[in-house]
Order: C-alpha cells, then sequence, then structure tokens
C-alpha cells in the first residue's frame, strides 16, 4: 500500500512515497523499517506508542493502535502533528 | 600539519570549526542537521575518524548520526538507544533524547557508551549502528527510584551524563545522573556502587544526604594526567575526590563567597592534575543560572582546589548574563592549553593561554549545548 512520508523522515526514504505491506498497522511500519532502517523508532517508541507529536492516518482517520487491520488499498499518511506552531 | 577540531552541538544543528595549531584562524563549516536539537557530537580518538551526534527534533523520536569520515556523509544507526519494552502490567519508559556520548576503552574499537533523558545507560559495539541496554541500572527497582522522576530532574529533562571510562582498565567505569549521583563499577558495569560521601545536598528540607536521589552532579572530569583524580560541579559545589579515597571534598568552598561556587561545567588540564577551570553561574534564589552579577568570568585553580584565580580578560564587564551547559566547555592538549566555552546565547569563546585571555570566534549560533576540542 502507498505510504506519504512527512518531510521529517524523508532523509530515510528519499522521496515522498513509499510502498509497504502488512495486515495490521504495526506489520506496514516494520515492513517500512526494513526498508528503511531506523525510520520505524522515529514514530513509534520503544513502548510501542505513537510518539506524542507524530499523527498517522489511515484512510483519512486518526489512528492511535497498531493493531489496526489494514487492506492492501489503503492509504497511509503520516504527518508531523501541527505542534510546535 | 596537526588541526584543533571544535565540535559544536546546538539546539539547531551542529558546526564544526577548523583552525592550525597556532588557533588564530577559525574556518566553519555548518550547519550539520540543520533543525536537529544536538545534544552532543563527538569524535573517536581511537581511529580519529569516526563521528557520532545524539539528535532528535522536535517532533521525531530521536536517534545517533553517525559519519564515519569525519563529517562529509552521515547515517542515521538503525536502531538507537531505546529502554527494554515492559511488560504488560507496568508503564515503560522511551527515551527521549541522548544526551552524552562517550568511546570507550582503547582495547575496545567500535563500542561506545551513551546515556540519555530519562537516565538510562547504553552500550554500542559497532561504532554507533545499533545500542542495547547497558548492565541492569535502567530497570534496576533500586536506581529507578534513585532516578526519580521528570519532576526530579532538569527542565529538559533528568540525564545520565559523565560516563568515564579509565585510562588503565576498561572495567573501571563512572557516570552521573542529574539526579541520581555519582556511581562506580569495576566489574565492566555487572555491579555499580554508589559514590557521594562528601557531596552536599540542598539544604533547608531536610534531605538525607546518604540518599542519593537527593543528588544532582552536574559534571565530573577524571584527570588525564592522574586517573586518581577526579573533579565534580555539582548543583551544590565543586568537589573533587583522590581515589582510593570514597570521599568527596567540597574545593567550592575556597571559591569568593559573592561568585559562589554553583554551575554546571568543570574541565580540568590534561597534564596537571592540579589544574582545572569552571565557569561560575548565579545559584541564588529562583536558580538564574547565570554569570553572577552579569559579569562573566573562568574561574581557575593551579593547587587542586585551594585557591581560585578570575579569568575574565576580554569578556564583557557588565550586563552579560551568560549560561554555559555542562558539556559546553572544553580544553585541548597543547601548551599552552586552549581553553573553549560556548553560552546558550549563541557565542562561542576561546583563550589560546590558560584562560587568561579571552575572544569570541562566532556570535549568533543557536543554543550552544557543547562544545568539544580535538587535534587531528
Amino acid at each position: 500500500m502507498q505510504v506519504l512520508i512527512p518531510s521529517a523522515l524523508r532523509s530515510y526514504t528519499q522521496s515522498s512515497n513509499a510502498e509497504a505491506s502488512g495486515a495490521t498497522l504495526n506489520e506496514v511500519l516494520l515492513d517500512l523499517d526494513r526498508q528503511y532502517p531506523g525510520i520505524r523508532f522515529r514514530m513509534i517508541d520503544e513502548q510501542h506508542r505513537v510518539r506524542r507529536h507524530i499523527r498517522i492516518f489511515v484512510n483519512g482517520v486518526s489512528i492511535e493502535t497498531l493493531s489496526q487491520k489494514m487492506q492492501s488499498a489503503d492509504e497511509v499518511v503520516i504527518v508531523q502533528a501541527l505542534s510546535g506552531g | 600539519m596537526a588541526m584543533i577540531v571544535l565540535l559544536v552541538a546546538t539546539r539547531k544543528g551542529a558546526w564544526i570549526f577548523r583552525a592550525d595549531t597556532a588557533r588564530t584562524s577559525w574556518q566553519v563549516e555548518g550547519p550539520h542537521f540543520l533543525g536537529h536539537i544536538i545534544s552532543h557530537l563527538v569524535l573517536d580518538p581511537r581511529d580519529r575518524t569516526t563521528l557520532l551526534a545524539a539528535a532528535k527534533t522536535g517532533h521525531l523520536g530521536p536517534t545517533i548520526f553517525r559519519s564515519i569520515d569525519r563529517g562529509n556523509t552521515w547515517q542515521e544507526a538503525t536502531s538507537p538507544p531505546g529502554f527494554a519494552q515492559a511488560s504488560v502490567d507496568k508503564t515503560g519508559r522511551t527515551v527521549d533524547h541522548t544526551f552524552w556520548l562517550t568511546p570507550a576503552h582503547g582495547n575496545e574499537p567500535h563500542v561506545w557508551y551513551a546515556g540519555t533523558s530519562p537516565q538510562g545507560l547504553f552500550r554500542s559495539e559497532d561504532d554507533g549502528v545499533t545500542w542495547a541496554p547497558f548492565s541492569t541500572i535502567n530497570d534496576d527497582p533500586q536506581y529507578r527510584e534513585w532516578m526519580g522522576s521528570e519532576k526530579d530532574g532538569t527542565p529538559d529533562g533528568p540525564k545520565l551524563h559523565s560516563i568515564i571510562v579509565d585510562p588503565r582498565d576498561p572495567k573501571h567505569l563512572y557516570f552521573g545522573m542529574s539526579g541520581g549521583g555519582v556511581h562506580e563499577s569495576l566489574d565492566h558495569g555487572r555491579t555499580w556502587r554508589v559514590l557521594i560521601s562528601g557531596m552536599d545536598v540542598v539544604d533547608g528540607f531536610g534531605f538525607d544526604a546518604a540518599n542519593p536521589t537527593f543528588h544532582d552532579p552536574h559534571c565530573l572530569r577524571m584527570c588525564p594526567s592522574n586517573p586518581d583524580r577526579l573533579y565534580q560541579q555539582n548543583h551544590c559545589g565543586i568537589y573533587r575526590i583522590d581515589r582510593p579515597s570514597d570521599s568527596w571534598i567540597r574545593i567550592g568552598r575556597n571559591m569568593p563567597k559573592e561568585i559562589g561556587d554553583i554551575g554546571f561545567p568543570i574541565t580540568v588540564h590534561p597534564r596537571d592534575d592540579k589544574t582545572a577551570w569552571v565557569f561560575p553561574m548565579d545559584g541564588t534564589q529562583v536558580w538564574p543560572r547565570t554569570s553572577p552579577d552579569g559579569k562573566p568570568a573562568v574561574y581557575t585553580t593551579h593547587d587542586a582546589g585551594e585557591t581560585w584565580q578570575r579569568q575574565d580578560a576580554g569578556m564583557p564587564k557588565e550586563q552579560a548574563w551568560w549560561t554555559v551547559k555542562r558539556q559546553a566547555m572544553c580544553c585541548d592538549n597543547h601548551d599552552p592549553v586552549g581553553l573553549y566555552f560556548g553560552t546558550t546565547s549563541g557565542e562561542l569563546w576561546i583563550s589560546q593561554d590558560e584562560g587568561e585571555n579571552w575572544e569570541c570566534i562566532a556570535r549568533r549560533l543557536p543554543e550552544i549545548y557543547a562544545v568539544e576540542a580535538l587535534t587531528l
């Protein structure tokens, strides 16, 4: 599925878009990390929580639960929250 | 030709300054990682090539940037320092940022230690690519109690810092925690002992000086010329310890009373274990942590803390309310020794004559967090 990458993480992907797959959001992010080592830790902390200033939208809906079921046609958008101005 | 390199870490990126050993003409390179909060930028003295930078941004989680070509190119760690995942019934900690980086012993190439905020101790065995919790302290109930909570640290988080490796023995380690005291291991981190005897705590509240929770060492330095002697700048004074003694001596009591002995950094002479420098800051009332009375100065001792002399030639004489953080003051190993400090107002100052005279070599940098000097 398509994953839209925020500017702050493009040092990993070199692109605003990435392809990743998985049956859950957690698996999608793990697949992303396999392709771009280290990227997941910048978004998800070691207790498997979405970091404070990161938002993840799936088909336009903000998701906080990594166990969210995913379909191959889903669109994932990772966003730096607008916190901080 | 030999070159002096200054690694300057700031709240908005890192800069590298270079000069020949005359230290008169400085070339600046940067910014690296513009917009990243860089807590520490350190070059490995063992290979004189590998650079590690402790970084985070306002939005993303922390990382370690690595360079194996002295900063020409950078890669991010694939597994930065992170606490162990907590069991289901407990709330686990998360690393907010890596605060301190220390290359391990010369006999342990590629090994580094890291201290984090909140307090955690980590180790890498592959030049910073991957990191793992080191020793048991991160999850030890006693250490967790001594570390306290977010309320017990500095305003930007409690920190584990001043990781020191005895050059004579890779198993002999020290670190400090703000708060949480000073700790020593003789068995490569397998076990640790508290080293706080003689250190004062904030008075007037009935704090127990035997409890590490109440101790806030700001910066520890081991003398390169005598690894049995360490100096410490603490929330409550300036100290020296001469091992095997286990007791710190408050040498800051010999500072002028109107200046006091509060501050963050301390640096020690590379060849003379009786000489050290501090940058005193106002520790009264609400702890302004600025140069006393707006008149900045370095103070030096040449007799291991028996007496102190003011060194402010070249610095502003009034209305300069400087703060110098604990990693933002250092020296090189030349003769005479060059001294360096960076202020939170973004000024970088040097002395070519062991503190007698000072000049500013950079203004308008972001808030300076750390300055490291080395010779290449």
